[in-house]
């Protein structure tokens, strides 16, 4: 696409837990501006590379190299967990949604922003006496979370319980918190889960600002009709392998992927619906 | 070598009883994930009531030592583990499933509510035994150390480990067994599969309150003097030894209990006694640091 | 209560009364069982072994007793109105009143002195003192979700700090009162500092153990701490430099008031410098809550994995609130040490931490008006039974089962929004999260 170093480039991901090889030599880019989908059959392994992008598990070996738009590079694998979204500016949703179910939404929103609000411990600490400039920074958080509610039309609930919301709404305010952290890679497991077909085509809607507005995308996704629809460029992993790479009709066409949805016919009851999809 | 050696005895023989205490903690624990407070206090309660056993056996007359402790195992034991069943119908039962701190203050509660009701039953004073099983042999003698071993702690090993061993009988082998383990994995499961929970839960108590009196009866016998408050010292080893062990996990309580008898004697032995709670402590700490689920726990995977 | 649902309803069952009876009956035997052996029988050390006595009498009222009451309480339980029991109610009904029956708290405690006797403001400053305590300890427990066991390590911190600091340097209370809670909150964090990954339970045990060891050790370190018998002649706070005593001073304020010395000007001066540390310290938590570092602390409640997907520290905002919990611990014992004139290892021992961390649960995680009931409720109360010493204890605990079982989410249970666009909505306590750290 262009000459610049990938947003994120996966070289050689391996994870293992005991003896089992979750995923095995994978190596992949998702570029800055785009949509980067990773598919595959349930187990294939999807949710640990995030969890390995995301901080939550250390590769047994291998590379995960973020290029910062400043040009800063990281190295994934080596940052403390919550470097990984304060510093490299990644963020994600989880597959079984994690909202701060006691607190309310705007809350959930404010506590995204909470290095923007309070940078070091003992400016957050200084605000007690009203010492600080915290005062203006609350301002912009709360224009900042005000601005995505408007986004997932949750701005009428936004005194309401995250707990409260019905399940969609959590789903897209998971999202929003993610946003509220300013990153420049968003990491979605699964954001079209349990979500009808019209709230499904909201979700596209909201993604495809959200990759408008510059933030690049990496998303975990069953539902085809979504990553067929909104992705620029699809990995297809299988028993931990990636078995095929490229624009969303390359894969659509590629015998591999046929055969790992079809073929095998120990794949699972969400095969058929992917296939069809993909058909 | 010799004064090792016995420190060594001393110690396992103190770790047996840490580690039948700690069978009860861990085994409620990995069922309903409360830590039971209360239950160094059913430990204390054990030992009294085999107090209670002997002098009453002996104002009867039955002179035979092993006679006289087999029946006073057997009353004691039962009598405890209604006093296990009990605290649990009252205290724990109608917190089933509620907030995590609630069950929690609540065995504290019941903790205080059974060291006051002995202290004002019984009295404050120290309680004490003459020893009923003197003797010993010696191990081996140099430089003229002799290390003993006593008949006491022969009994109280064989006896931990007889007890131990049908412990494991009926968690791997029988039915109620089979509905414990059941319910340690996922208790809503067990409930959808049939298991009647409640009771399970309820037996669960009466084993480790049994399980306790037997080390009660053991503490008592060794070290011939009780009072109301034995219950949170033990408790707090006993607890310290299960989470050492790796909490739920059954040979890991009893391994618990052997470490931290040991480092407590041999501590003893070679530093400082008033200091052994400290090593004790500090011991659990480190292997905390190291190992967060314990010596035999297992590994708290995060699932995302 | 799903035992007896015949008891609502009623039909194809026994009569009610043989059910009662026959449910009151059971609950006789098994007192009876309980009871034959600790209550029926007496033991007695004698020269050589034990004595008995019987006390059959005794026995039988007990069991009697235990049936009166099983049959009262299901009769009760038949014969309540339907719809919410009684206990909610009258919780939600402290909820709506919430900020009524705070200013009127306020206003009762700010002039207890001018209507209250001695015996009263002392009992008030003890009050005060655990109301402070709670406070600290919501911090850690209601706001971050952290179990601590062994808060009392902190209140002994400060306690022992002020008394070594006064007695060996000479320093003065309003100097020391600031050191001590430093002292506290750097013990804090290096506890914290290991023990904080450690999740649930573990973390339990640890801060008990770390209590005990702090005891333990104020006991045999002699040389530094006194041992068992502790530290005495622990110097009374002053008031901008005046002392209070009787000696008639230029420097006392009895004689730079020109009025007659009384012990009762101290006792007040003492509960005015408890009360305002407790203001401090509801002041200081109530701020944090509304500030990012507090909603953190309850973001890491509910959700620990979230708080670090979304860029916070978790080790950090553990330890702040770790460290300030200790820190408020920590002026608390100094007000201790000040107030006694004495300290020693008994004053910290585990049922102290156990003391304030049930005033926490019951007052409901993280309300501060419910921290201040609790603590009213249960001090106050267990000082009604002062004069019956023996069961003051047992009396007790009896009150923290029933009270957890009957409020297992505590007095005050809902939680406030720390922020919002429109007005504040109170949320229901069964979407609020204990934490599991």
């Amino acid at each position: 696409m262009s000459t610049q170093a990938p947003l994120l480039a996966v070289a050689n991901l391996t994870m293992r837990f005991g003896g089992l090889t979750a995923v095995s030599a994978l190596s992949f880019q998702a570029r800055s501006g785009e949509i980067t989908a990773v598919i595959g059959p349930n187990g294939a392994g999807k949710t640990t590379v995030f969890n390995c992008i995301t901080g939550f598990y250390r590769p047994t070996s291998g590379g995960l190299t973020l290029t910062r738009p400043d040009g800063v590079q990281l190295a994934l694998q080596s940052l403390p967990g919550h470097r990984i979204a304060r510093t490299a500016k990644v963020a994600r949703t989880f597959q079984n949604i994690r909202l701060f179910a006691g607190m309310t939404v705007l809350e959930n929103l404010m506590v995204a922003q909470h290095n923007m609000m309070m940078p070091t411990v003992i400016g957050g600490l200084l605000a007690v006496f009203g010492l600080g400039s915290y005062r203006s920074k609350q301002r912009v958080a709360i224009d900042r979370a005000r601005h995505w509610l408007n986004e997932i039309g949750l701005l009428n609930r936004a005194d309401d319980p995250a707990g409260a919301l019905p399940y969609g709404a959590q789903r897209r305010l998971e999202i929003a918190r993610a946003m509220c952290t300013g990153p420049v890679l968003l990491c979605l497991d699964e954001p079209a889960a349990g979500l009808n077909p019209r709230e499904s085509d909201e979700l596209s809607d909201l993604l495809m600002r959200i990759r408008g507005d510059g933030c690049s995308l990496l998303l975990i996704e069953h539902d085809m009709g979504v990553v067929m629809r909104i992705s620029d460029h699809v990995v297809v992993l299988d028993h931990g392998k990636k078995i095929s790479d490229g624009t969303p009709t390359e894969v659509r066409n590629d015998p591999k992927v046929i055969a790992a949805y079809l073929g095998e016919g120990d794949e699972d009851e969400e095969t058929p619906a992917g296939a069809e999809a993909a058909a | 070598m010799a004064y090792a050696l016995q420190q060594i005895i001393n110690g396992v023989t103190l770790g047996m009883i840490y580690g039948l205490i700690a069978v009860g903690y861990t085994m409620v624990y990995g069922i309903i994930g409360m830590i039971n407070f209360a239950h160094g206090d059913i430990f204390m309660i054990g030992a009294f009531l085999s107090l209670m056993g002997l002098t009453v056996l002996s104002a009867l007359g039955i002179t035979s030592v092993p006679l006289a402790l087999a029946i006073t195992l057997i009353l004691a034991c039962g009598i405890a583990a209604l006093y296990g069943w009990t605290v649990e119908r009252i205290a724990y039962r109608p917190l089933r499933g509620s907030f995590r701190l609630a069950p929690l203050i609540s065995a504290i509660g019941m903790s205080i509510v059974l060291q006051n009701f002995v202290q004002v039953s019984q009295g404050a004073r120290d309680l004490n035994l003459m020893p009923l099983i003197p003797g010993g042999f010696k191990v081996m003698e140099q430089d003229g150390f002799v290390v003993q071993l006593s008949w006491m702690q022969v009994m109280i090993s064989v006896t931990t480990l007889v007890m131990l061993a049908i412990f494991t009988w009926l968690v791997t082998k029988t039915s109620l067994g089979r509905s414990m383990r059941a319910c340690e994995q996922d208790i809503k499961m067990a409930t959808l599969l049939g298991i009647d929970t409640d009771r399970t839960i309820s037996l669960t108590f009466v084993i480790g309150a049994a399980l306790a009196t037997v080390a009660g009866m053991m503490f008592l016998l060794y070290y011939g003097s009780i009072n109301f408050y034995i219950g949170f010292s033990a408790g707090v080893k006993a607890f310290t030894a299960a989470v050492l062990g790796g909490i739920g996990s059954l040979p890991g309580a009893v391994l618990g209990g052997l470490a931290i008898g040991l480092i407590e004697s041999l501590w003893s032995g070679y530093a400082s006694v008033p200091y052994k709670d400290v090593a004790a402590f500090s011991v659990l700490a480190i292997v905390l640091i190291f190992m967060p689920s314990g010596l035999l726990g297992r590994a708290d995977i995060e699932k995302v | 209560m799903s035992k007896y649902p015949a008891a609502l309803g009623g039909k194809s069952q026994p009569p009610a009364l043989v059910r009662v009876v026959r449910d009151a009956g059971l609950s006789a035997i098994v007192a009876f069982g309980l009871f034959a052996s600790m209550i029926g029988l007496r033991l007695f050390p004698t020269g050589n072994g034990m004595k008995l006595h019987y006390r059959w009498l005794m026995l039988a009222a007990v069991v009697v007793a235990v049936f009166a009451g099983r049959v009262i309480m299901l009769t009760w339980r038949a014969n309540r109105p339907a719809g919410t029991p009684q206990p909610r109610r009258i919780a939600e009904a402290i909820n709506h009143a919430g900020k009524y029956v705070g200013a009127v708290f306020l206003i009762a405690a700010a002039t207890l002195p001018l209507y209250g006797g001695r015996y009263f403001i002392d009992t008030g400053i003890l009050v005060m003192t655990y109301v402070m305590l709670g406070w600290g300890l919501t911090i850690v427990v209601g706001l971050a979700g952290l179990l601590d066991l062994g808060y009392v390590a902190f209140y002994a911190v400060g306690a022992y700090s002020y008394a070594l600091l006064s007695t060996t340097y000479h320093l003065g209370f309003w100097t020391t009162l600031p050191i001590a809670g430093l002292l506290a909150a750097v013990w804090g964090i290096l506890l914290g500092f290991p023990v904080l990954r450690l999740r649930g339970d573990y973390l339990a045990i640890v801060t008990l153990a770390f209590g005990e060891i702090i005891r333990v050790v104020l006991i045999n370190w002699t040389s530094f701490t006194g041992g068992p018998n502790g530290i005495t002649d622990i110097p009374r706070p002053t008031l901008f430099g005046l002392k209070f005593n009787g000696s008639g001073d230029p420097d006392t304020f009895a004689a730079f008031f020109g009025i007659d010395y009384s012990l009762t000007q101290r006792v007040v001066f003492l509960y005015y410098v408890i009360f305002g540390l407790a203001l401090l310290t509801n002041w200081v938590s109530l701020r944090l809550r509304r500030l990012p570092l507090g909603r953190a602390w309850e973001a890491l409640r509910e959700d620990e994995i979230a708080c670090r997907a979304l860029g916070i520290n978790v080790t950090v905002t553990k330890l702040t609130a770790f460290a300030i919990g200790a820190m408020f611990g920590g002026f608390a014992g100094a007000f201790f040490a000040t107030r006694q004139a004495f300290v020693s290892p008994e004053s910290f021992n585990f049922g102290e931490s156990a003391l304030v961390l049930a005033i926490v649960v019951l007052g409901g995680l993280g309300s501060q008006l419910g921290v201040a009931l609790a603590a009213v409720v249960m001090i106050g109360g267990s000082e009604l039974f002062r004069d019956f010493a023996e069961y003051r204890m047992l009396v007790f605990g009896v009150g923290l089962v029933v009270m957890m079982v009957l409020r297992p989410r505590g007095l005050v249970s809902g939680r406030t929004p720390s922020i919002a666009l429109g007005a504040r909505k109170e949320i229901a306590a069964e979407l609020v999260a204990q934490g599991r750290g």
